[in-house]
């Protein structure tokens, strides 16, 4: 396994006691740490660079569009965009998704239509697309869940038809770990002509991720999963999707002409982005990408998949253990499990009073829990910073609590 | 590495115990009965009460089907062991008296009555738990006013 634990010097949270044990942070599915290059430029541009963007003839606001818009070209280099024009800023991954199922889905979604997702989506990628049916007439379906966690693609040609008019996915599986076929999926869709989004909040950041190479017409993802601020993210929109798609908020910075009776928009990004956007997040994010890439994405790619390996090797010595999610293959880099001998809470419960953070519950994936019959699962999800002296750590507390409640 | 106080606090054994051997399992299907469901949907945790009242309003039987954490499932065992017999007016005490053990808050006017209830004090100290340690007892005021209602 590489050893990246001298990255650890560059995270300031890493290096304390939680309740009075050395802090053991494996949530980082829910949100990954900063690194120092990260806190220094949200500084940085708040003690020097501070103006809004795209509107002043002043030095700073200059500067501050310049780091803004220069962030954007990173990120559309750092995901395989075509042009940095494919790329709208937005809150996050759910903001993104709404932004889709609001404003593509009231042009495009008729009464009839079919919405197909999967049935391993958080809750994210599921609530706006039944509320975009609610809205048009459209109907929702999905693709099942194999018992190993995989999708069950064998009917697949029944559910991906001419009526299905979106189909979505998630890239990696934030519950099971599964990193889906999102590249085969979106070429059979394509060649039916139906409109393609990939959710990516688990895996910008953690592999490498191109869409041009997926094929799809939506990524989404968000910064705060890969060392960048939290209230930041991304929307990738093919270009000529985009140029078909109305605006979403009316305000400033998506206008061209505006009248008292009309207004004439921008085209993308800007079209999508009114008002004064989080600047400080979007260099915060340039930053993270910048850290990102010294390391390599394939390397953290390669050391996230040898811990979650150790770490579901290592699971199988507790009794009553079950793993979920494919046993085999490149998985996202994480693990969930369900313990028979304690709940998802108590178990949480009993590792933070050890300094240990993990997550317990549905993971906003309730359809998932029920399909597995499980009240929730425990997780620990891991980020190049982690070490597998953490997961030995990780076990000894784990293998505490079977006794404990046992 | 010895184990954290508060983490002793909160599972003490008679919770443990209870979690892992729940009392007063079961349906109640007679007429009399009412039955409530109750859940955090945040953490999945749900309870189904099933009671028979008597006809002055005390609790003639309780069984309790459920599932969640060692907290909530435990403190609902030990709640159906509390309430069998007692008067309302008992029942309606006790009711806020481990409320008020829960959440810290006022003073408990009869703590004989709670009994091995008083060790859900030690909660207070887990905020994100209060709902667990509640979500029975919560159950039982809706059955209570659900039983009024069909008496009114």
């Amino acid at each position: 396994m590489i050893d990246l634990s001298h990255l650890r010097a560059d995270f300031p949270i890493l290096h304390q006691q939680v309740n009075g044990q050395p802090l053991v942070y494996f949530d980082n599915a829910a949100s990954s740490q900063k690194p120092r290059a990260v806190i220094d430029s949200l500084v940085h541009y708040y003690e020097h660079d501070n103006a809004n963007v795209h509107r002043g003839l002043h030095a700073l606001s200059n500067r501050a569009t310049d780091a803004f818009e220069s962030a954007r070209e990173k990120l559309a280099r750092f995901i395989g965009a075509a042009s940095p024009e494919e790329v709208i800023f937005t809150r996050g991954t759910t903001e993104s998704i709404n932004l889709v199922a609001n404003i593509w889905a009231s042009e495009f979604l008729k009464p009839g239509d079919i919405i197909l997702y999967t049935g391993m989506e958080h809750h994210s990628n599921l609530v706006p697309w039944q509320l975009a049916a609610k809205r048009s007439g459209a109907s929702v379906q999905h693709i099942p869940v194999l018992e190993d966690g995989t999708l069950d693609l064998e009917n697949i040609n029944a559910l991906l038809t001419e009526q299905v008019k979106l189909f979505t996915c998630v890239h990696v599986s934030n519950s099971l770990g599964t990193i889906n076929p999102v590249k085969e999926l979106c070429a059979r869709a394509r060649a039916l002509g139906i409109t393609t989004l990939i959710d990516g909040a688990q895996a910008v950041g953690h592999m490498p991720v191109n869409v041009q190479d997926i094929g799809c017409d939506f990524y989404v993802f968000s910064g705060h999963k890969m060392c960048a601020p939290t209230g930041i993210g991304g929307l990738y929109g093919r270009a000529e999707v985009l140029a078909k798609m109305p605006p979403w908020h009316g305000g400033g910075e998506m206008i061209d002409l505006v009248t008292l009776e009309t207004s004439t928009y921008k085209a993308a990004p800007a079209r999508f982005e009114a008002g004064t956007p989080d600047i400080a997040g979007v260099i915060g994010l340039g930053a993270a990408i910048d850290y990102l890439e010294t390391i390599g994405i394939d390397r953290i790619h390669e050391h996230g998949a040898a811990l979650t390996s150790y770490a579901m090797q290592r699971l199988t010595e507790l009794p009553g253990i079950r793993i979920l999610g494919p046993a085999t293959g490149d998985r996202g880099s994480l693990t969930a499990f369900h313990l028979a001998s304690a709940h998802p809470h108590d178990l949480v419960e009993f590792a933070n009073t050890h300094g240990l953070a993990l997550r317990g519950g549905h993971h906003c994936t309730q359809p998932l829990m029920k399909r597995f019959q499980i009240p929730g699962s425990s997780r620990a999800s891991f980020y190049f910073y982690n070490t597998t002296a953490e997961i030995d750590r990780m076990m000894e507390i784990l293998h505490r609590a079977v006794t404990f409640f046992s | 590495m010895a184990l954290p106080d508060d983490l002793r606090e909160l599972y003490q054994q008679v919770i443990l115990d209870h979690s892992r051997s729940p009392r007063n399992q079961g349906q109640l299907s007679a007429d009399s009965c009412v039955h409530i469901h109750s859940d955090n949907p945040s953490c999945g945790d749900e309870i189904d009460l099933y009671i028979c009242f008597n006809d002055d309003g005390s609790i003639y039987d309780i069984k309790f089907e459920g599932q969640g954490c060692a907290i909530s499932q435990a403190s609902t065992s030990m709640m159906t062991e509390k309430v069998k017999s007692i008067s309302r007016e008992e029942l309606i005490q006790l009711i806020q008296d481990l409320q008020q053990t829960v959440l810290g808050q006022g003073e408990i006017q009869n703590p004989e009555a709670l009994g091995e209830l008083r060790l859900f004090e030690s909660v207070q100290k887990f905020p994100q738990r209060i709902k667990c340690a509640l979500l029975g007892w919560r159950g039982l005021e809706s059955a209570l006013s659900k039983n009024s209602l069909s008496r009114s």
